[in-house]
């Protein structure tokens, strides 16, 4: 707690990678799995949740001294089902496109485990400016994690990003892509990917500090 | 996740002592508030946002109606009620509407049809145009649906199928056939890899059918465009 910048900063970018709630701690994998046909809904989601998460996070730590031990679990669920029912109807009257889209996976976030994982595990535990870049960079790397896998399986499933074609009319787009499987196989192989990157530098680390005990 | 872990770990039973037995009351009263505050804030958003939802769903219906009845310029909700089509614009409960399409002039054209039933994943709803003097089908768009995309979702995408439904004869029924292989008015190409699909909509468009055709009026004595004042012109015609 020397530095109280610092430790912010640590707070919001663990989020992103070392602690990224798809990649390392694989949460909330309905939306995941389910939203990220394509890259446009992945972001909307993405979005939804973060507006969620922060605005959830920030209420609950400011109001930790108010909730009895007994009855937490119950008011995180009414704080969060409360912000998915306000982003609900905003959703539904500012994007009625995008809303008929993702339907049935908005109210779905309430569900969506990383979030309560978070007030559990970290808002109702810290400081409301600790809470909220906790929060932030855990939705921040969720809806990476999202684009990521919208942005792919668009890609390959239907040859555009954003609706706008990438390749010519001779791309046979790879239907099963923007079926359930492929999102089951996208994250698989992204999941793979990860952890060899992870392993990776820990060898990596190891071999160097290996180095620097024989070197001294 | 090892940082939550050492949170939890400062903090085991995360409340102090003083607080570490509250009485039930309190318990009760600390849900009773959060629940109501909750309910304030729900009630607020969807008042706030109700009017800009509702337009919403009438400017889709409006331009769905539009679409599937070349030429329309005014529509009007028609209810069967009696034995009989009536024009009605009252908001009426547990009452199956059509819309009845006119050019400006008021001289009825055609009846705009809603339909639902199952598709491959949901229930699908379609809009389609139908004229009663020809017994044609002239327009058919889906309100909603949730096809696979990709496949499925090509029964509104694919102009080529939707432009199946812009002069297509009602009897004795709607036949899908395989792509290609259209021979009879009464017969629509399928889409290849989504046969489910368009049979669903066929189906839907036949059982609709056997719902309302038999009621409709005979050609000529449709149900006229209720009288609409001035103000009010915008909110079932197309607007200025």
């Amino acid at each position: 707690m020397a530095k109280d910048q610092n430790q912010n900063y640590e707070e919001f970018v663990k989020g992103l990678w070392r602690d990224n709630p798809v990649f390392v701690q694989v949460l909330g994998m309905c939306p995941m799995l389910a939203v990220t046909n394509s890259a446009i809904n992945a972001l909307t989601m993405g979005l939804a949740t973060f507006f969620v998460l922060v605005g959830s996070s920030f209420l609950v730590s400011s109001l930790k001294q108010f909730i009895p031990k007994q009855v937490r679990i119950s008011s995180f669920i009414i704080i969060i089902a409360t912000f998915v029912t306000v982003i609900d109807y905003t959703l539904l009257a500012l994007m009625p496109k995008v809303h008929k889209e993702l339907g049935a996976f908005i109210p779905l976030i309430v569900a969506n485990c990383m979030i309560l994982g978070r007030q559990e595990a970290f808002a109702s535990r810290n400081t409301v400016k600790l809470a909220v870049m906790d929060a932030m960079g855990m939705a921040s790397g969720f809806m990476i994690a999202l684009f990521t896998l919208g942005a792919i399986r668009e890609i390959l499933g239907d040859g555009a990003l954003f609706g706008v074609k990438l390749f010519g009319d001779n791309f046979e787009p790879w239907i099963i892509m923007i079926l359930p499987p492929g999102g089951f196989l996208t994250l698989g192989l992204i999941l793979l990917c990860f952890n060899w990157f992870t392993v990776r530098k820990q060898q990596f680390l190891e071999k160097v500090a290996a180095a620097e005990r024989s070197g001294a | 996740m090892t940082r939550d872990k050492a949170d939890a770990a400062n903090r085991p039973d995360g409340r102090t002592a003083a607080e570490s037995e509250p009485g039930s009351l309190r318990l009760v009263a600390t849900l009773a508030i959060a629940g109501l505050l909750s309910g304030v804030a729900i009630i607020g958003i969807f008042e706030v946002t109700l009017e800009t939802i509702t337009a919403n769903r009438a400017r889709e219906l409006r331009e769905a109606v539009f679409k599937v009845l070349p030429g329309v310029e005014l529509m009007q909700k028609l209810i069967y009620k009696e034995n009989k089509l009536i024009a009605t614009n009252e908001q009426e409960q547990d009452e199956l509407p059509i819309y009845g399409g006119y050019d400006s002039e008021g001289q009825f054209i055609g009846y705009a049809i809603p339909g639902e039933g199952p598709g491959f994943q949901d229930t699908i709803k379609i809009l389609y145009g139908y004229k009663a003097d020809t017994r044609k089908i002239v327009g058919m768009e889906v309100l909603d649906s949730r096809e696979t995309p990709g496949l499925g979702d090509k029964i509104y995408k694919d102009a080529s199928f939707v432009a199946n439904f812009t002069n297509l004869s009602v009897e004795p029924e709607i036949i899908a056939v395989k792509k290609g292989k259209k021979s009879a008015p009464n017969e629509i190409d399928a889409i290849t890899g989504a046969t489910i699909s368009s049979k669903a909509i066929v189906k839907i468009i036949n059982n609709t059918n056997q719902i309302w055709l038999s009621n409709l009026p005979e050609p000529g004595q449709e149900p006229e465009l209720l009288v609409v004042e001035e103000e009010s012109a915008a909110d079932t015609g197309r607007g200025e």
